[in-house]
């Protein structure tokens, strides 16, 4: 393995790390020639779990693999004497070994990988978009991050539900949180209204930053049939108005 | 001074991550955040357009100097179907997808140079630039 020495790599690893995963290597090959093929599968898949979760690179190991076959080839080469007789039945057995062992790994890899990215997409679909009253016949849609093509689904059925569970008649969409409002954003929020609209309610448009603002109208994004507020606040102001009402300061 | 660096587009999330790269780059120039929302869209419409019509390419993006002036360059590269009207999809409104049909024109706008060269059959190249005045 210290062939492909990644030095960063040995400074992190402790030596017993290092030591501990060669010896489970050597009694792996002893295991492919001596054990039936079910133990050594599922010593095998240990072993790559075990190596995934070092957290070492999948390059770094593939490698290290291929240099350790040359490797081999050439030791043959020294102790037996490859010829065209032996080279087939020697070539048979380390490929029966290390074939399943490249598979294993990668497979270990990808399925970490996998994981990894459906837990981020729940993880990113639980911070998506609900609707939220905040006064009777009032609510706002909280929109934080990037908005995709999925999300943007997920954040028209939530508002089209919302508004008739909550009986909304004002929605404040809240773009604070949204990095960059590009045309397919801007879309998306254009066929939101519309659709909030269709169910009978008021779609606005609120936390425009001033250099949103500046972009959208530059893209030349009509938006002029909505209402729109610089803050949340504003809005909620706006959709009290809207709807008859107003906070005031009362004398304590 | 020409420094660059480059996304290729296959996903819809590389789109986030040019225009990451993007913003990245423009603050390093020095652009202001006005400047830094204009690039960081454009961008994300050229590989918006690139992840749609072609179904993958590169977005490029190189910091320039013209005289005394810093700046940005993005170059939008494909090998998709091409444009054939080179004059239409410069119009607002026109699309082929159901779109808004405001990005290339609105990118135009966005940015202070645009230019577009394209081969039916070939591919797509689209560059646009901005200096930091
Ligand atoms: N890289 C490209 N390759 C091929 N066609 C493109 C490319 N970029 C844009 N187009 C065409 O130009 C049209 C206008 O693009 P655009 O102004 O971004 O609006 P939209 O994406 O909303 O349709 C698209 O509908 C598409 O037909
Ligand atoms: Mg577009």
């Amino acid at each position: 393995m210290e062939e492909e020495k990644d030095d960063r790599f040995f400074q992190i690893m402790s030596n017993r790390i290092v030591d501990n995963t060669v010896r489970e290597f050597g009694e792996l090959m002893i295991s492919s020639l001596t054990e039936d093929h079910d133990t050594y599968t599922a010593k095998l898949n240990d072993f790559s779990v075990q190596i995934v979760h070092y957290g070492w690179s999948i390059s770094f190991v593939l490698k290290a693999l291929t240099n350790f076959t040359e490797i081999i080839y050439e030791k043959m080469d020294d102790v037996e004497n490859l010829d065209e007789g032996n080279f087939q039945s020697y070539r048979e057995i380390l490929n029966n070994w290390i074939i399943p062992l490249n598979h294993s790994i990668v497979d270990a890899y990808s399925v970490v990988w996998e994981k990894t990215v459906s837990l981020q997409k729940i993880a990113l679909q639980e911070l998506s978009a609900s609707l939220i009253p905040v006064f009777e016949k009032i609510s706002v849609m909280p929109l934080v991050g990037t908005i995709d093509t999925e999300r943007a689904k997920l954040i028209m059925e939530n508002l089209l539900q919302g508004v008739v569970k909550h009986r909304a008649e004002v929605v404040l969409l809240d773009i604070t949180g949204v990095p960059v409002v590009d045309t397919m954003v801007a879309h998306h929020i254009i066929q939101a209204a519309d659709a909030v609209r269709l169910v009978g309610a008021k779609c606005m448009l609120v936390g425009i930053r001033p250099e949103i603002a500046q972009t959208i109208v530059t893209l030349g994004i009509n938006l002029n049939d909505f209402t729109t507020t610089s803050t949340l606040q504003k809005g909620v102001e706006q959709a009290l108005a809207l709807t008859n009402r107003a906070i005031v300061e009362v004398e304590a | 001074m020409n420094l660059r660096s480059s996304v290729d587009i296959i996903t819809e999330w590389d789109i986030v991550a040019a225009r990451q790269l993007g913003r990245n780059e423009a603050k390093d120039v020095g652009f202001g955040t006005v400047d830094q929302a204009r690039i960081t869209t454009a961008i994300s419409e050229l590989a918006r357009n690139i992840y749609l019509y072609a179904g993958k390419g590169k977005i490029e993006i190189r910091q320039i100097t013209d005289g005394n002036l810093k700046g940005l360059l993005v170059i939008a590269s494909d090998k998709g179907p091409g444009i054939a009207d080179v004059r239409k999809v410069m119009e607002d409104g026109y699309t082929t997808s159901g779109g808004l049909g405001a990005g290339l024109p609105g990118v135009k706008r966005l940015m202070d140079d645009f230019k577009i060269e394209t081969v039916l059959g070939e591919g797509t190249t689209i560059s646009a630039s901005k200096l930091l005045r």
